[in-house]
């Protein structure tokens, strides 16, 4: 340990207190003393995910409650439009990774503290690394990212003849923010609802119809989708894929869309707007992340030294109107797709209909699955067949004329398993397919 | 028609770092906050934590007040005090790092306990927009308090202490042009419409709509049309009960040309329309309240330009016998022009009505002897855009509260699972440490005495309100001794955030601030707020 045992007296003073003294409303397995300060300090590991507006408050939070072994994973680089809530960036850090200027700022500030950075997406590790974890704690915007994480620790749980072995366990703490509303929760995995039990408490993103955006536009981001998605293909000035983060883009953007709205009679146009649907931007500000990260840290801490009972297992947060907190249990959804172990099946009324493509558009539409870009797989005759894959190339190209194929053409029958997999879990979902109308099989 | 890109005003630096929260508050809000002045009174974790939640969205000016000097604990519990800090000005160091969050904010800072302060210059306090209070003690509390009140500066007063904390408002009067309701109906007016919009919806012959022009007509038109069928056929009257409304909605069902064709995107929207817009359309009781308020009937000279507004903005009422329309209207499927045009008619007489009660409002401001600039057009119609959302807040005396009996706090009392029973024992915990200048518990060996004595004090409390004293758990009480004022920083960091957010609003004068006690437990992980 790199305190003296002197400045570690007074310094921690504030956590001996709470964690070296019973307490009538303590955990029932909370034995006050010295060595829960120690295990924090020493040997307790967490990973914070995201670096930005919950990421370092979570890192400040976590540091000041005593927690020394943190490690903090994030992909992105430091924007000028942080700087009104990431309070542990300065211009000067603007490019360089949130990750890497996030730890070393608390390892300097705080004392003794080693965050360690990873540069990198949270898909770049395998369960080796999520293993050597006691909690994880989420600061992410991303739902997709969140569900990713889920399944990671989903997939770490062991179990024996049926009974998931306790200590595999590793608590997900989740937090998220949007303007002035905020959520936290503990999660079990295995044991509480998971991201994937609740998926239908994230509502579907606002989408337009596509003969509104061509012919009949009435909103200003009716004229910034036009221009988004039917302009920019067809002119396609810089010969690239839009960059909602190059000045020129957003600008060319705005310009076009002001002349379409100008020729429909709409107002409302304006660059921040052009931004903000471009970019699909979430409104932020520094208070509700305080208030978000200082709820999932008050949690971690409560895992960690068990000196209270964790939440269970939801809390919802928002303070336009007064400031207004509700704890609720979420419930373990029983067919889970990510942590039930209870075997998916599909019911198909039409194979002899329904192509590939309607399959794949029901598991990216439909509320229970909410996938980005599955590919799929299957066995035909106990061999393996590629059914469709769109994210490497070469296979796509071989595989899509399955596409406009049935079910039936493409060999499945009543019982087949079709293996998925997506973004949105690392791990690959077996889905077992029936057709009710028998007499529709071939 | 590429020309060289424009230099758009929204694209300089300040915009940019601010863009997430000018999205909520918008430039206007921007701007009241960047000319704000924000007074810290004590650097502790939980008051450095509130003023960093504030500098980073880019108040004017804080300044600290704090004569203590910075401790080991310190150093534990508060990111903004470091170990080469300690023995110094606590004020001082806390400044001198807050700073760095934000190169547009001022901050300067007073060595010196506050009521050292107040007795050397009276009026210190009162040249900021909000005081912040933390730790502070009773017997400084309470001059400063009633210092605050007459001022008219609103006032936040925290506590954080081990798992538990409050903050506590006090403001003589806020007032809120936009409240930022969460779900608000829409401002249709169809049963009164305005002569352009009437002749406007008229003009279309919604049954005998060929099958093209059928998807195009905008809902609004269409339950129009049907509304004044159904008002015709049922004496003028408006649908009110679910079973009038039904048989509207059903009048716009039937009107389909075939059985068996689906209803259209836009009549589906009529339906759902029926029951939140074929209201009589009336002023809302609380908007009424205001309006019927003596600051609006009874101007004078001193008179805010919210009161002076509302005054004109009551004449219209009672003229009109409704609140201006909004003037925006929802989406509904149509073709461009149905919806522009009809979008256009709202927009235009919500600019019409705007501008007569800008009119009258100047009028009545010159009559009262104010200076000319004291209204503002883009105020007015920020007004009348927002004036089903007006909020007016009358607090009480933080010294009040502690002087007299507090009837509202022992009607909490009676359910056994309420925050009250913090509230009470935090203000045990108040006396505890005015009687004998230290936290209960702050030694270990202490616990269990000073259990007896911060139970002694709470009977006390009690016994002057006229509540029975058992009501309070010995667990309840031994759970505040034992933290010993203890700091935590996550539940101070939480407390933080929402403190820094009620100082936003009191700044901005947009959302709805609390009312008036708020108490956190982070041991269950929930709150409450209380009127006191
Ligand atoms: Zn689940």
């Amino acid at each position: 340990m790199s305190d003296h045992q002197g400045v570690l007296q007074n310094r921690w003073g504030h956590l001996r207190k709470v964690l070296e003294r019973p307490g009538p409303f303590s955990h029932p397995e909370f034995e006050p003393s010295s060595e829960i300060l120690d295990f924090i300090m020493t040997t307790c590991k967490v990973l914070v995910i995201g670096a930005g507006g919950l990421g370092c408050e979570l890192l400040k939070d976590l540091s000041l409650m005593g927690f020394k072994q943190i490690h903090v994973i994030d992909m992105d680089i430091i924007e000028l439009s942080n700087l009104n809530r990431q309070f542990l960036f300065r211009h000067e850090d603007i490019g360089s990774s949130k990750a890497e200027v996030a730890a070393s700022f608390i390892n300097r500030k705080v004392k003794g503290c080693q965050v360690t950075p990873h540069y990198c997406k949270i898909q770049d590790y395998d369960e080796t690394f999520y293993r050597q974890f006691h909690i994880v704690v989420c600061g992410l915007d991303s739902i997709v990212a969140r569900r990713w994480i889920n399944g990671m620790l989903i997939s770490l749980l062991n179990y024996e003849d049926g009974t998931l072995d306790q200590t595999s366990i590793i608590p997900m703490i989740d937090g998220g923010t949007e303007g002035f509303k905020g959520h936290a929760r503990v999660i079990l995995p295995g044991v509480s609802a998971c991201i994937d039990c609740t998926l239908d408490l994230y509502p579907p993103q606002i989408t337009y119809p596509l003969c509104t955006i061509a012919n009949t536009p009435r909103l200003p981001e009716h004229c910034i989708e036009y221009v988004k998605i039917i302009l920019w293909p067809k002119e396609n000035p810089w010969g690239t894929a839009i960059d909602g983060d190059d000045p020129q883009h957003v600008t060319w953007i705005y310009e076009k869309s002001l002349e379409r709205a100008s020729q429909f009679n709409i107002a409302g146009v304006t660059y921040r707007l052009v931004q903000g649907v471009v970019k699909n931007i979430i409104p932020a500000v520094a208070s509700t992340n305080a208030v978000i990260a200082a709820i999932c840290a008050t949690e971690v801490f409560k895992l960690a030294t068990s000196c209270c009972v964790p939440l269970n297992n939801y809390l919802v947060f928002n303070d336009v109107d007064g400031i207004y907190t509700y704890t609720f249990e979420a419930e373990k959804k029983e067919n889970c797709l990510a942590c039930s172990q209870i075997p998916q099946t599909l019911s198909i009324p039409d194979p002899d209909i329904m192509k590939l493509k309607n399959l794949i558009e029901l598991f990216c539409d439909s509320a229970a699955f909410q996938m980005k870009n599955p590919g799929l797989t299957t066995y035909v005759n106990g061999k393996n067949k590629t059914l469709y894959i769109s994210t490497i190339k070469s296979i796509e190209e071989q595989t899509r004329d399955n596409l406009n194929k049935t079910l039936l053409e493409l060999g499945l029958q009543d019982g087949s398993e079709v293996m998925v997999a997506d973004l949105t879990s690392p791990n690959v979902l077996t889905i077992r397919l029936k057709f009710p109308n028998k007499n529709v099989a071939s | 028609m590429s020309s060289p890109s424009p230099k758009s005003p929204e694209q300089n630096d300040k915009n940019k770092k601010y863009d997430r929260q000018l999205r909520l508050w918008g430039d206007h809000g921007q701007k009241l906050l960047e000319s704000s002045k924000v007074c810290l009174i004590n650097a502790t974790a939980l008051g450095t934590e509130i003023l960093k939640s504030l500098v980073l969205p880019g108040i004017g000016a804080f300044t600290i007040v704090d004569g203590e000097k910075v401790t080991e604990e310190d150093v534990g519990s508060n990111f903004f005090l470091d170990e080469f800090h300690i023995g110094t000005s606590r004020a001082q160091a806390a400044t001198e790092t807050l700073l760095e969050l934000n190169p547009d904010v001022r901050g300067d800072y007073i060595d010196d306990f506050p009521d050292h302060v107040m007795s050397q210059t009276q009026d210190f306090f009162n040249h900021f927009n909000v005081v912040i209070a933390t730790a502070l003690p009773e017997k400084v509390l309470m001059p400063l308090s009633k210092q605050l009140w007459s001022a008219n500066i609103p006032l936040l007063v925290c506590r954080s202490v081990g798992f538990l904390g409050y903050v506590r408002l006090q403001i003589r009067e806020h007032t809120v042009i936009e409240a930022h309701p969460d779900n608000e109906a829409p401002d249709l007016q169809l049963d009164r419409p305005w002569p352009l919009l009437r002749e406007h919806l008229e003009q279309t012959d919604v049954p005998n709509l060929g099958t093209k022009e059928r998807s195009h007509v905008p809902a609004l038109t269409i339950l129009y049309y049907y509304l004044q069928q159904y008002r015709n056929e049922n004496g003028g009257l408006l649908p009110k009960t679910y079973s009038d409304k039904e048989k509207l909605r059903n009048m716009i069902r039937d009107s389909l040309p075939n059985e068996n064709d689906i209803l259209e995107e836009n009549y589906e929207q009529a339906v759902k329309l029926v029951n939140v817009c074929v209201n009589c359309t009336r002023v809302p009781n609380h908007i009424q309240k205001i309006l019927d308020d003596e600051f609006c009937t009874n101007l004078t000279s001193e008179s805010s330009p919210f009161w002076v507004i509302c005054a004109a903005l009551r004449e219209m009422v009672q003229s009109e016998g409704a609140l201006p329309v909004r003037g925006s209207l929802p989406d509904m499927a149509a073709d461009t022009t149905s919806f522009i045009s009809l979008q256009q008619l709202y927009m235009r007489q919500a600019q019409s009505q705007a501008e007569s009660i800008y009119r009258r409002a100047m009028q009545i401001s010159r009559a009262l002897g104010q200076s000319p600039d004291s209204i503002s057009e883009t105020e007015v119609k920020l007004f009348c855009k927002h004036a089903s959302e007006l909020q007016v807040f009358r607090g009480n005396c933080v010294a009040d509260e502690y002087q007299t009996s507090s009837p509202s706090a022992s009607l909490h009392l009676e359910d056994p699972e309420s925050l009250m029973f913090y509230y009470v024992i935090l203000r045990g915990l108040e006396s505890f440490i005015s009687e004998y200048n230290t936290y209960p518990g702050q030694f270990d060996d202490h616990v269990e005495p000073d259990v007896l004595k911060l139970k002694t004090l709470i009977g006390k409390l009690l016994t002057d309100w006229g509540c029975p004293t058992l009501v309070i758990s010995d667990d309840r009480v031994h759970e505040v001794c034992r933290y010993g004022g203890a700091e935590l920083h996550s539940v101070s960091a939480m407390l933080a955030g929402c403190t820094a957010h009620e100082a936003i609003k009191l700044i901005t004068h947009q959302y709805k601030p609390i009312n008036n006690t708020f108490i956190y437990d982070a041991i269950t992980s929930t709150s409450a707020t209380f009127v006191l």
